[in-house]
């Protein structure tokens, strides 16, 4: 941490500030790509090779956007630089794709919500809305009359969605250019939006050749209900509402980072008892979220008895959940200070006899599915992803510990009662479609680990601090991360001190697995795509936002 | 057939809401007469069409993880005989709209309706479907899908429970029911409906 601001120092930015374990610096417009370029590149040791994420902002005077920059081999040093354009009107900034391939998405994201174009990235497409979308949304002076962008009757045309526009500086020069996703002579098949198994609504054109996959071109925005802009008028209970829905298998623990973070901001003592229900219910939620991922990967493999088997499974812990937090899918059982209520006096006896019968339907899985030699030849040697990928990618989770890449924030950077327990991170090496299969089945194994040894522990006392009842954040930039069941789930809150946050931005997991999809897609049989897909397990209303 | 006698297993025709409705659709229905041959044929082809509806494998978001339960093992929908979910909506009765409909989806959800062969039902599950839900205020969201196509069975709920989505099958299958098979394309268009109607309030 020391040696990361005394290098940052010595390039000459003496304004390091420094909050828990980020350290937070303000880059001129056209330092920007030297100052990536540096901690990616030149550093001796440790480069930051991992993009957490980009926040496109509105800074009100200017535009704008922040990267959050870690170490692959330390995730839990966060180093956030904060760029500027200097025009309004025409704000651009120096693309940093050829550094991370994650900012690909990332920078056409910030260019759909802000307009913010970046110089020498070979694709500034809009990435959620359709090209024909009026303003920028995210802007603060946007126009959202509906009258501008009525409900559209047609579809969005192809030859419009293909349309791949850059700016790129040679020479000192600066050419406009616009190309084609695809050449004239490919073979392009659509999947999606509709697609019985695209686990929702992503749309991905699949250049074939024969039946190879050559290139892949995903569509996102399908289901973009503008949540971040929303959650700029609502107030922080409020929100707590809409992150459930992002990823909503793994609702709770979204939930759980948005109250961290704003528990971390106000300095709020959360009482143990709150944390380690808070715990268990992650792990619960884990669980459900695996076994719902297993069973659907197993029948895009065409194993339907899986699928059910899983539900079965599954149905257990929604009754857990239902007990208590009075909800199935959405349990919305965290608030800011703690949590809502304390447990049903059936809690602990359910869960006991929940622990037991979850292991020994993992060995019946198992048996059922992981050593099936059709199974098994089907995932073998295929979607292989390299280590340096997933972190270039930024896929963060089970789908990258399959691959070697120890990030688990449980274990780097332990929250709520992660401390106090004993686990194992699974990790895997080789990478292929098999490993990402197991991984989540040792997981669940984990998992119950986990909760095994919280169950019998909680302590008693208070389940939940006292709040204001108006909670207002005070001034600043806060930035927490969690690990939900797909990876590491990050929020930004950008607030000025009122009741309503000025900016939040979600780091999706699941948006940088289908740049992970892209990766291990190419080459493959197009009758794997669907199970490859299925592997990285991604959910994409999370993607969309 | 009149709404009373309307069997469905283990429910009582006081264990509905919404009763009036159906009744005001029966007696619109019923106006001109219906032939007592033709009404009697129509019921016992209602009978087999309300207990084999095939849906479209079809959801954006939260609400389709329980439209999954609700095929699962626990709240099986195979006793309804609605199991056979269909991929492509050439071949389905019945489209669940699970989750929030946007902007961009929007022509996509009409295409699909406008693929189904008649007759075809469209049920909105959850909030989102019914008036934009939760997701009401945002700039992308569309205010309830009964904006792009007709909707006959509202299941209120974020996301509703599989009992819930059972009792909305129950629905969809009673008005199936009363409905006169050699004459469905002259449905009746109700003043008013118990459901919510967002276009209607202004929302839009």
């Amino acid at each position: 941490m020391e040696t990361v601001k005394k290098e940052l120092q010595s390039l000459g930015f003496t304004d390091v500030k420094q909050a828990d374990n980020r350290l937070t610096v303000t880059v001129p417009q056209d330092k920007l790509y030297g100052v990536a370029r540096y901690l990616r590149r030149e550093r001796p040791e440790q480069p930051f090779d991992f993009l957490i994420d980009l926040v496109g902002m509105d800074f009100g005077d200017a535009l704008g956007a922040i990267y959050h920059l870690s170490p692959s081999q330390n995730p839990s040093l966060v180093v956030t630089l904060e760029a500027r354009a200097d025009s309004r009107e025409q704000p651009e900034l120096f693309s940093v794709c050829d550094l991370w391939d994650v900012a690909q998405v990332y920078e056409r994201e910030a260019y759909d919500f802000f307009g913010i174009r970046f110089i020498n990235h070979p694709d500034m497409r809009r990435i959620f809305l359709r090209s024909d979308w009026n303003g920028f949304p995210l802007r603060k002076d946007y126009n959202a009359d509906p009258a501008l962008n009525p409900v559209p009757l047609e579809n969005e045309h192809i030859p419009d969605m293909e349309r791949m526009p850059s700016i790129t500086l040679k020479m000192g020069e600066r050419v406009e250019e616009v190309r084609q996703a695809f050449d004239k002579d490919e073979y392009v098949v659509n999947f999606g939006p509709q697609h019985p198994a695209m686990h929702g609504v992503l749309h991905l054109r699949v250049s074939l050749d024969g039946e190879v996959v050559k290139k892949v071109d995903p569509v996102f925005g399908y289901i973009h209900r503008g949540i971040e802009k929303m959650c700029e008028s609502y107030t922080y209970p409020q929100i707590l509402h809409l992150t459930d829905r992002l990823d909503y298998l793994s609702g709770t623990m979204n939930r759980h980072a948005v109250c961290l973070c704003c528990e971390n901001a106000l300095a709020l003592e959360v009482p143990e008892r709150a944390h380690y229900l808070r715990t268990i219910f992650d792990e619960l939620t884990r669980i459900a979220s695996h076994l719902l991922g297993w069973g659907c990967m197993c029948m895009d493999m065409g194993s339907i008895t899986a699928f059910v088997y899983g539900m079965r499974d599954r149905e257990k812990i929604m009754d857990i959940f239902e007990e208590t937090a009075g909800g199935r899918l959405m349990a919305s059982y965290s608030v800011i200070g703690g949590v809502p209520c304390d447990v049903h006096p059936n809690f602990q006896k359910r869960i006991k006899e929940f622990i037991p019968y979850m292991r020994k339907m993992l060995k019946e899985h198992h048996l059922l599915f992981t050593n099936n030699p059709i199974a098994r030849g089907r995932m073998k040697d295929v979607g292989y992803l390299s280590q340096e990928k997933a972190i270039s990618l930024g896929a963060t989770g089970p789908s990258s510990r399959a691959s070697g890449w120890h990030n688990d924030l449980r274990k780097i950077a332990p929250y709520a009662a992660y401390g106090k327990v004993n686990f194992d991170e699974v990790l895997r090496t080789e990478g292929l479609t098999f490993d990402r299969y197991v991984i989540r089945l040792d997981e669940i194994e984990q998992s119950l680990r986990i909760i095994e040894q919280l169950v019998d522990n909680i302590p008693e006392g208070a389940h939940a601090a006292k709040t204001k009842a108006i909670i207002r954040l005070p001034e600043g930039e806060f930035f927490q991360r969690v690990e939900n069941a797909r990876g590491q789930f990050g929020v930004h809150i950008s607030s000025k001190g009122d009741k309503t946050p000025y900016r939040v931005k979600f780091r999706s997991p699941s948006l940088v697995l289908v740049g992970a999809l892209k990766a291990i897609a190419t080459e493959a049989k197009v009758a794997d795509l669907i199970m490859l897909g299925a592997s990285l397990d991604y959910v994409i209303p999370c993607i969309d936002r | 057939m009149e709404v009373k006698s309307i069997r469905i297993p283990n429910m009582k025709y006081e264990d509905f809401n919404d009763n009036e409705y159906l009744e005001e659709y029966v007696t619109e229905l019923r106006k001109n007469g219906v032939n007592i041959f033709v009404g009697k044929l129509s019921d016992v082809i209602n009978w087999g069409r309300s207990n084999s509806v095939w849906p479209l494998t079809f959801a954006t978001s939260c609400c389709g993880i329980e439209f999954m339960c609700v095929g699962a093992a626990r709240t099986d929908f195979a006793r309804f005989g609605w199991e056979v979910t269909r991929n492509s909506p050439r071949q389905a009765d019945v489209i669940f709209v699970c989750g929030t409909i946007v902007h961009k989806m929007a022509p996509v959800l009409k295409r699909l309706y406008e693929q189904m062969a008649e007759p075809r039902y469209v049920m909105a599950i959850g909030n989102c479907a019914i008036c934009g839900g939760p997701f009401k205020n945002s700039y992308h969201v569309v205010k309830g899908v009964d904006e792009i196509i007709p909707v006959d069975v509202f299941v209120p709920g974020c996301p509703p429970r599989p009992d819930a989505f059972l009792y909305g099958m129950m629905q969809m299958a009673r008005k199936i029911k009363v409905q006169n098979f050699f004459k469905l394309p002259q449905q009746p268009q109700l003043p008013h409906s118990s459901t919510p109607n967002t276009a209607a309030d202004g929302n839009s």
